[in-house]
């Protein structure tokens, strides 16, 4: 790609992203009267979009194989725990990255 | 909120490596704004120009958001001129913090709300032009720093564990999301995804709330 076609790539995805933020708000416009539904669907959905998101990022590896998946599963599983413990996001993101890239060259 | 950096930095510095120029990192972070699809788009970029491929892979992947307005309708009410701020800026981060989080005590809502998404904002893209400056400088192999995305992901759904409507819900994300990708593939898990969530959550309504 060109330089003015990634400019034009980036501004397609940013309108495609800004199309899905603004369409609730623009949709539900009357917020004293919102559906019943709605308003619950607003308090359990969080979490279950979050399990989903873990879910997409482990769709590129190869189940089948231990070299792809396992040091995933591992540094997931690693970065899981010590959030568990001390609750510090910026050092559960880090250590989970350095143990996965770590495990990739050792597989 | 402090992730942000390091998930910015780690995004700039994949782009660098790549083989991109400087700005575009920063360029995409400051526009599009959205850190998976950030991610998504360092291999659509590396490819031939393809405007609607381009935008339809990013409806999909981005169609999350239509439910993320949901918990934030009553919030963002009253908050005025920065409303469009607040909506432009609802990223995963920010809107994982703001829809579970009351305000703290003594702040005003309005207040808290644009401090939290201009935060967000400005770690995000001061992060990406870090990497980016830094990805220039260094030769190293990055394979496997894309795994930030997934570690912000953990965190962010373990955050979501605390209570009981959020472990039902979560557990529900976690499980329906792995059947959507086994029976529709990857390229339509969200939205098939989204599908089954909605449905198993409305159907659980009873369940959950008299929990």
């Amino acid at each position: 790609m060109s330089n003015m076609q990634m400019f034009w790539t980036i501004i397609i995805i940013a309108v495609a992203v800004q199309t899905t933020r603004w369409l609730p708000f623009l949709f539900f416009k009357d917020s004293d009267r919102l559906p019943d539904a709605i308003t619950y669907l607003g308090k359990v959905i969080p979490a279950a979009m979050m399990g989903m998101l873990v879910v997409y990022c482990y769709k590129d590896y190869d189940f089948a194989s231990i070299s792809s998946a396992l040091p995933a599963v591992i540094a997931g599983l690693g970065c899981a725990c010590i959030h568990l413990w001390k609750r510090n996001t910026i050092l559960s993101i880090a250590v989970g990255t350095a143990l996965y890239m770590i495990l990739l060259r050792l597989f | 909120m402090t992730g942000y950096v390091f998930l910015g930095f780690a995004f700039g510095l994949l782009m660098k490596t790549k083989g991109f120029p400087t700005w575009l990192p920063v360029i995409m972070s400051l526009v599009v704004y959205s850190g998976a699809m950030e991610y998504a788009a360092v291999p659509v970029l590396a490819q031939a120009f393809n405007p609607v491929g381009s935008f339809i892979l990013a409806i999909m992947l981005s169609a999350r958001h239509l439910f993320y307005g949901l918990p934030m309708l009553k919030k963002y009410d009253g908050t005025g001129a920065v409303k469009p701020f607040l909506i432009f800026g609802l990223t995963d981060e920010t809107f994982s913090l703001l829809s579970a989080s009351d305000v703290p005590n003594g702040l005003e809502p309005k207040a808290y709300y644009t401090a939290v998404t201009l935060l967000d904002y400005f770690y995000w893209c001061f992060g990406s032009f870090i990497g980016a400056v830094f990805g220039g400088m260094v030769k190293f192999s990055a394979d496997g720093l894309d795994f930030a995305l997934t570690a912000l992901f953990i965190v962010l759904f373990v955050e979501q564990l605390k209570n009981k409507e959020g472990k039902i819900s979560g557990s529900a994300g976690l499980i329906l999301s792995v059947i959507a990708l086994a029976v529709f593939g990857k390229g339509n898990m969200v939205i098939a995804s989204m599908a089954l969530i909605l449905a198993a959550l409305l159907l659980l309504k009873k369940v959950i709330v008299n929990e």
